[in-house]
């Protein structure tokens, strides 16, 4: 599977907000060993050389780099933070966050489709923040996303997938598009379900930068998100109501 | 070495200050040099002044709180009026997981219902219903004890000069304390921003910090009804005054502690950089003759004592402990 023409060196993307430290989030970015890194630019955005100490930190861990548009409330704000990002980060990827509610942090998915048309037609490859909303995707799609990040739960919320139907419905219906679960996740096994459901990445943040060991957590994602991608590869067996051993029964009555 | 060693220290906030002082005490002969206009040019101004091993641990190393279980009492023997109060954390009824998190990562506290916390902060009587109480934590006015450093240094025959960034004459060792000034390898700064409320209908006998998933804020009570909120904490250097975003953070979180804070004055709203290290753990080495104290980030007034003391046993050339 590949993003936008590249493949990254795993399918875990680990945000770099909310750790204890700098040093922390670069041990944990050693233990994650993740395919990307995404850098939010919104609260260092008033003054480009503002945030550079902290984005010379996170651009020397060697990971590539996802800036996104955290926190961005209008298509207006979102596009100029992309565009900063571009010059800052010396790439064209952008995560495309364009928030319409501020409790559930749910994504604005009508200035999301406008602010993806802009951003793509400006050359920008965007990985958008959505919902698992069908018709939302395929506007996404049709505004020049090749890949979309549904969330599995409100940001930060750490409740996992919580619309598995609509999460396969939309797997489903974009066999070929890459699919990131973008927010929620709460736990590794969060994580190695988004793969067995045939996702392609996951995006974790808050999961690892709020544990109690951040590197320990980091490093249990790593193995989650890895457990997933086999286990799917390797068909999962269909679920069945009755016991079925395992074993021949022998020396037992069969019973109708 | 021993005797009586001629020390320079650069820089009058708090790590510079308690240093200074740390080393008048032991006999040093100590002149301090500010580039500033006063004490505390920089991020000490704006400091909370809670002196709060406990609560730190929550988000910094065990180091942090391990070096600055003395503190309290090195304020409290160095400066008036510092609060033995402890520290109130609250979260509002649908942030309680934050408190559950809050207690698993911190120690030395008690767990009070509505009925307790109705006793310690009676304006905050059926306001929350859970909290945790730190009972031996303290705090001090960072400003009021910043002057009181600086006449306790003068007292023990040092001097301090303002606008001045340095001083030529001979000396035995240089403490530089000059925080962001010194560019040293690695530090940079971390945004804060902080505001000063001025409300008398409301009383608190300790900072209460109030819990949040996204902005944490501590409410700490000074003398005259003034209320220090704050702070920020955004990775960025930039310098301008307080931001309409930070602002509505610190004071919707105040009004959530309280509602009578919305008729709070606004007495002052401020911005400024702390000092910081990629691990956020202030440090003390030794470079030739001068000895560097620097990244307090938001830990200068927990750590200066520890680390004031570690750059004297440099100085006078005690035994490694």
């Amino acid at each position: 599977m590949q993003f936008y023409g590249e493949t990254l060196s795993s399918r875990l993307m680990l945000g770099t907000a909310q750790y204890d430290s700098p040093a922390i989030l670069a041990d944990s970015v050693r233990a994650a060993a993740p395919g990307v890194v995404t850098v939010s630019l919104r609260r260092e955005s008033a003054n480009k050389l503002a945030g550079q100490a902290f984005w010379s930190l996170v651009s020397d861990m060697g990971v590539p780099v996802l800036p996104n548009t955290a926190g961005c409330h209008g298509v207006r704000e979102a596009v100029t933070t992309a565009q900063m990002a571009r010059e800052v980060f010396g790439t064209d990827w952008i995560k495309l966050e364009v928030i319409g509610e501020a409790d559930t942090l749910q994504p604005d998915v009508f200035g999301l489709v406008e602010a993806a048309r802009i951003l793509t037609d400006d050359g920008f490859k965007v990985f958008p923040y959505c919902t698992e909303d069908l018709v939302a995707a395929e506007r996404l799609l049709r505004a020049g996303c090749e890949v979309l990040m549904p969330w599995g739960a409100p940001i930060g919320s750490g409740k996992g997938l919580n619309n598995v139907f609509g999460l396969r419905a939309l797997r489903a219906h974009f066999p070929d598009t890459p699919l990131v679960i973008d927010a929620g996740i709460g736990r590794p096994s969060h994580a190695t379900m988004a793969f067995e459901l045939g996702y392609d990445a996951v995006l974790i943040n808050t999961a690892v930068a709020k544990s109690g060991d951040p590197v320990g957590m980091a490093h249990a994602f790593r193995l989650a998100c890895e457990a997933g991608l086999l286990a799917h590869a390797a068909d999962l067996m269909e679920e069945r109501d009755m016991a079925v051993p395992s074993t021949p029964v022998l020396g037992r009555a069969v019973l109708a | 070495m021993t005797g009586s060693p001629e020390v320079v220290v650069r820089g009058a906030g708090v790590a510079g200050l308690v240093t200074a002082v740390t080393l008048a005490e032991r006999g040093a002969h100590v002149r301090v040099v500010e580039a500033g206009p006063q004490v505390g040019s920089g991020a000490s101004w704006l400091a909370g002044g809670m002196l709060a091993p406990w609560c730190e641990g929550e988000s910094a190393p065990p180091e942090v709180t391990r070096d600055s279980l003395a503190s309290l009492d090195w304020w409290a023997s160095h400066v008036p009026d510092v609060a033995r109060a402890g520290t109130l954390v609250v979260a509002p009824p649908r942030d309680r997981a934050e408190l559950t998190r809050f207690g698993r990562r911190t120690d030395h506290f008690v767990e009070v219902d509505a009925t307790t916390i109705a006793e310690l902060e009676p304006d905050l009587a059926g306001r929350f219903e859970r909290g945790l109480f730190f009972d031996t934590e303290g705090h001090v006015d960072p400003r009021r004890a910043l002057v009181a450093l600086r006449d306790r240094l003068i007292s023990l025959g040092g001097s301090i000069s303002f606008n001045t960034p340095e001083d030529t004459g001979p000396r035995d060792w240089t403490i530089d304390a000059r925080g962001l000034a010194t560019r040293s390898e690695g530090l940079r700064g971390v945004r804060g921003e902080m505001l000063l409320l001025r409300c008398s209908d409301v009383t608190f006998h300790r900072p209460v910090r109030l819990l949040h998933p996204r902005m944490p804020v501590y409410v700490v009570p000074r003398a005259d009804h003034i209320f220090m909120v704050g702070a920020t904490m955004v990775e960025s250097e930039d310098t301008r005054g307080m931001t309409l975003r930070a602002m509505s953070e610190l004071t919707n979180a105040a009004y959530t502690l309280h509602p009578a804070f919305a008729e709070a004055e606004i007495v002052e709203m401020r911005a400024n950089l702390r000092p910081s290290f990629p691990d956020n753990i202030p440090r003390v080495w030794q470079d030739g003759r001068c000895v560097h104290v620097n990244g307090m980030y938001r830990h200068g007034f927990l750590l200066s004592p520890q680390r004031a003391a570690t750059a004297a046993a440099i100085v006078f050339g005690d035994a490694p402990a």
